[in-house]
């Protein structure tokens, strides 16, 4: 790697300041209880006056042991713990840890099940792009577009609540496919929503593409490139909008997106304005595929056969989906017992926020809060 | 007794000018509780019109609809604890909200809600007004450093900073407004605001409107730094809960607190003001030369009392969809007797004496509450600026545009 | 309901164990034996007609599982020219992974990252097996961009020794390692600032290690910092 270093926070490097003698450095603590900062996260800030130096994540805060304690619960029951890491999408990270499960019990979900899960993962990653709009815009100044996405996302939680119970943290799928039939008029509900969302996010990107002050407030801000990104480990809409076209969804097809037919928007700068743009076009392909999803429902078991009690066979998988954070992964080992001997999530969120320094380096105070919110962490990822 | 004020009522002069301190008290009490009622209505009207526009209905329970709000919120700010942290200056911690509540109440001094309805018309008027409106700054840093705490002061600092800035530009649209006024048949402009607008009679036409589009560009950037100097959305970064630096007024509370906010509002309609009295024509309701006559006259006369008719419908159609439970009897029967009270008073309003003295008042305080309505629609729509993008506002485009319009309608003018 | 692990391949006759020198996490011995022994959860009662009273365990009957599969391809023989037998390259369920030797790390993962443009570390983690010699399985899971293809590499080390970091190969590898020394206690060296990610930063012991408890927790730390007995 040419130059290893760029990458380190200059915090972290412990060089002496580099400045002049009367240095205007100031070491600013963005607390763990701070309006902006989507959970408990705290940014240690250098400053040069309004500019940032470097940047230090404490995180940890919301840290439950989820990877111990999956060692000591059995596979299906831990799948209501998996929804509680990122609490917004929490349909999608049951459908990577059950089709985790699924690959190492070497099983297929039926086509209806894997019909059923793609159309309320795309429900949710709706709903989390909403929430993400929603709470960034906030953050930036824009306190209308809150209660607009909030208004819709209600819809969507209307129709996880109708389907599972509960609106949130959803525990929507099990290990073999999905428990709970689709109710009555689940279908017509979709296809409503669909159509009563369509022109809602035009009237989000009416209010915010060309507001020249969103648009100052967004255009060549958190810039980071594509290398930068890869090298990172990045991924997800900030790494589409700087303009790698990869997208699990496509690149590695899981559930049943091969039968889909739906693009990857990328961005060009990957500032934050393109991140804004990638979301807003993520919404409108999920609309998509969930037009192409909810005629075409096939009839058949929504479950696969399955062993009650679940023991997979000794071995190792690794199995990643796109969430709407990004790559969401799971590596399960297995001893053959009815409990995973090890269970790691790789967390799209973690692995994204160390992006923050290298984002933020140089760019003024008030664009950190703007950064923190492009990134779309969800500190219940972060931490587990 | 009676003589004596109907005597005054017939005068045309304002209690300042005629020296007479009786009148001008009552003037100044008049201002002091009209601008106390104008700011609790601002108070319910941002928070109802601002839920309105974000698909919620804002506050629904205190009142009817929320109308007691502002009082309960006054109520509460009262008798809050009185906190000074442990390190302030107290004296200055003390004087701080005083003298922004000063500078901004007394710039209500000059302000013409007609053509003798102004406590004094000073014939440096508007020169008065930009520089006691400057001295909230003041208060502004003083409350800062009185804070004893880093954060307030880097809020006060930014504010101060963003205040004096904006300041340059208003003074450069202030100054093409002036020198409009100065073409008139006797060649001299005038700087009194109550000139002003009958300059703005003299020549038959709004400033807005002259000197097209210079007029325009003009106000526009009146508008802006307006709202820049009174750290309302979009320029609130120094005030914002989400941004690292807290604002100037963090570490006061309860009473101190609503005293800030008190002069918040009574800066913006201050400006306000200005702006209408330089831009908009004052008290001069629309088309005083091109519809002229009596009927004309007999017809605009009637908009007061139409308007607030029009109000007391709003609230008896809101009465009738009350919802009928027993719950909600006493709140519609507050809701009607509200409306009541404004239907009486749009009825009074038609009473030909009140109705003559009261038409310039009206055009004056309605459009003063157009600019409070885009205020509240402005903090609904856009996102802040961040500081330097705000200063580069400022000094990068405000200013040079401002010395241009300045020069073109100084050009312009001559010729 | 019977078990239908439907296996990829028919049924080796080998037992379920890898090639030599790699072994298989602990358990593997102890399966046959557990299978007759097992609670009731053993779901046999359903199958009609066989006796609970299993007199020939099941075992034999139900296909042994998908094994660990050699992996071949032009991006093992190119690493076995070069390393040998310091790799064995393997395929489980379609994943492919290989297990390297201890002392090929890091010159390995630098080719894998230059040469063999495996450009983006999606993870780095660990396992513990307490019994064995060598307690810690240590992986990274990497993924090529231009070959859209994914694979794990593992070495084992022993408890306290250090591997080199690979923070200079991918920067990601930052949090991911210090996450790893943080619940295991794996150090790496080169590491620009190890310390404690998830953990508070004078915590004590490291909890996904087999031998801390569930609800063990540090008192000391929480007595001092927050001022309570223990927090349960």
């Amino acid at each position: 790697m040419a130059d290893a270093t760029k990458y380190l926070s200059h915090l972290e490097l412990g060089e002496p300041d580099q400045t002049f003698l009367d240095s205007n450095e100031l070491i600013i603590n963005m607390g763990p209880q701070h309006p902006a900062t989507h959970g408990v996260l705290r940014v240690i800030l250098k400053l040069d006056g309004e500019k940032v130096l470097g940047t230090e994540c404490v995180i940890g805060y919301l840290h439950r042991g989820v990877e111990k304690i999956a060692e000591h619960r059995t596979y299906a029951m831990f799948n209501p713990y998996v929804d509680r890491m990122d609490y917004v999408a929490a349909v999608s990270n049951g459908l990577g840890y059950c089709e985790a499960v699924e690959k190492l019990l070497n099983v297929q979900a039926p086509p209806r099940a894997n019909y059923i899960r793609v159309i309320l993962t795309e429900l949710n990653r709706l709903a989390s792009h909403m929430l993400w709009l929603g709470t960034h815009a906030l953050d930036i100044g824009a306190i209308t577009p809150l209660f607009y996405t909030f208004r819709d996302r209600e819809e969507i939680l209307k129709i996880f609540e109708k389907y599972c119970g509960a609106r949130l943290t959803t525990h929507a799928f099990r290990i073999g496919g999905c428990q709970y039939e689709t109710y009555e008029g689940f279908e017509q509900d979709v296809s409503k929503f669909l159509k009563f969302v369509a022109p809602k996010i035009g009237e989000y990107e009416e209010l915010l593409t060309t507001n020249r002050i969103w648009v100052e407030r967004t255009r060549g801000v958190g810039v980071i490139s594509a290398k930068d990104c890869i090298a990172l480990g990045v991924t997800g809409p900030v790494l589409r909008a700087s303009g790698v076209k990869w997208d699990l969804r496509k690149a590695q097809p899981y559930a049943n997106y091969s039968e889909f037919d739906f693009e990857i928007p990328t961005g060009g700068n990957g500032d934050t304005f393109d991140r804004y743009m990638v979301r807003m076009q993520e919404m409108r392909q999920s609309l998509r595929i969930l037009e192409q999803a909810v005629g075409k429902i096939p009839e058949g078991p929504i479950m696969a056969k399955v062993p009650k009690v679940i023991k997979p066979p000794v071995g190792e998988i690794y199995h990643s989906i796109e969430a709407p954070k990004g790559e969401l992964g799971y590596f399960i080992v297995s001893d053959g017992s009815t409990q995973p001997y090890r269970l790691r999530v790789r967390p799209p969120s973690f692995v994204n926020l160390q992006a923050l320094d290298l984002m933020v380096r140089g760019q003024l105070v008030a664009d950190v809060i703007a950064v923190i919110g492009t990134l779309d962490i969800v500190l219940g990822e972060v931490d587990r | 007794m009676l003589d004596y004020v109907t005597s005054y009522l017939k005068s045309n002069t304002t209690p300042g000018q005629a020296g007479n301190i009786f009148w001008a008290l009552v003037y100044i009490l008049l201002i002091f509780g009209g601008l106390s009622v104008a700011v609790i209505a601002m108070n319910w009207l941002e928070r109802k019109i601002l839920a309105h526009m974000q698909v919620r209905l804002g506050p629904m329970r205190v009142g009817p609809h929320g109308l007691l709000q502002p009082i309960a919120d006054a109520i509460k700010l009262l008798i809050k604890e009185d906190i000074i942290p442990a390190g302030a200056d107290k004296l200055v911690f003390w004087m701080a909200p005083l003298i922004v509540v000063t500078a901004a109440f007394t710039t209500f001094i000059v302000v013409p809600f007609g053509p003798a309805h102004a406590v004094t018309d000073m014939n440096i008027g508007v020169l008065f007004m930009l520089g006691v409106s400057s001295l909230s700054v003041l208060g502004v840093v003083m409350a800062g450093w009185a804070s004893n705490s880093h954060y307030p002061l880097i809020g006060a600092l930014r504010s101060s900073a963003q205040m004096v800035s904006y300041e340059i530009a208003m003074g450069l649209a202030v100054v093409s407004a002036i020198l409009m006024t100065s073409l008139d048949k006797t060649g001299t402009g005038t700087l009194s605001m109550i000139g002003i607008v009958q300059a703005q009679y003299a020549q038959e036409t709004w400033f807005v409107f002259k000197f097209f589009p210079l007029g325009l560009i003009a106000f526009f950037i009146f508008a802006v730094a307006m709202v820049a100097e009174t750290n309302r959305a979009p320029f609130d970064l120094p005030e914002a809960e989400s941004e690292l630096t807290a604002g100037f007024h963090t570490e006061y509370s309860g009473f101190r607190w609503s005293l800030f906010f008190l002069a918040e509002y009574s800066a913006m309609i201050a400006v306000s003001s200005i702006a209408v009295t330089l831009w908009l024509g004052g008290w001069l309701r629309p088309f005083p030369h091109w519809l002229s006559g009596d009927t004309w006259d007999f017809i605009f006369s009637l908009f007061p009392g139409v308007t607030f008719l029009f109000l007391a419908a709003l609230c008896f159609r809101s009465t009738a969809r009350m919802p009928r439970h027993p719950y909600f009897k006493v709140q519609t029967m507050g809701l009607a007797g509200f409306g009541a009270a404004l239907a009486l008073i749009g009825i009074g309003l038609f009473i030909p004496a009140l109705r003559d003295r009261i038409q310039d008042i009206y055009w004056f305080i309605a459009k003063v509450a157009a600019f409070m309505y885009l205020y509240i629609w402005y903090r609904g729509t856009f996102p802040r600026y961040r500081f330097d993008q705000l200063m580069t506002v400022g000094w990068k485009v405000l200013l040079p545009t401002g010395l241009g319009v300045l020069v073109l309608t100084a050009v312009w003018g001559v010729f | 309901m019977p078990d239908e692990t439907k296996s990829p391949t028919p049924p080796p006759t080998g037992e379920p164990r890898g090639p030599a020198g790699s072994p298989n996490p602990p358990n593997v011995e102890s399966v046959p034996a557990q299978k007759p022994g097992a609670p009731a959860a053993v779901p046999n009662p359903a199958a009609p007609g066989a006796p609970p009273k299993a007199a020939a365990p099941a075992p034999p009957a139900k296909p042994a599982g998908p094994t660990p599969q050699p992996w071949d391809s032009p991006l093992i023989d190119r690493l076995k020219q070069q390393y040998g037998s310091g790799i064995e390259a393997l395929s489980y369920l379609g994943q492919n992974y290989m297990v390297a030797d201890r002392s090929l790390i890091p010159e390995l993962l630098q080719v894998l990252r230059t040469e063999e443009h495996f450009d983006y570390c999606v993870d780095i983690t660990a396992v513990h097996y307490p019994e064995r010699a060598r307690q810690f399985d240590l992986l990274w899971i990497l993924y090529s961009h231009p070959h859209n293809e994914r694979i794990r590499v593992k070495v084992m080390i022993a408890d306290g020794e250090a591997v080199p970091s690979v923070v200079s190969i991918w920067p990601t590898a930052n949090w991911l390692e210090r996450e790893v020394y943080d619940m295991f206690g794996i150090a790496f060296d080169g590491h620009p600032d190890l310390k404690r990610i998830l953990l508070p930063d004078g915590w004590k012991g490291h909890p996904l290690r087999k031998d801390y408890g569930i609800i063990q927790q540090d008192n000391e730390w929480v007595q001092i910092n927050l001022g309570i007995e223990s927090g349960q």
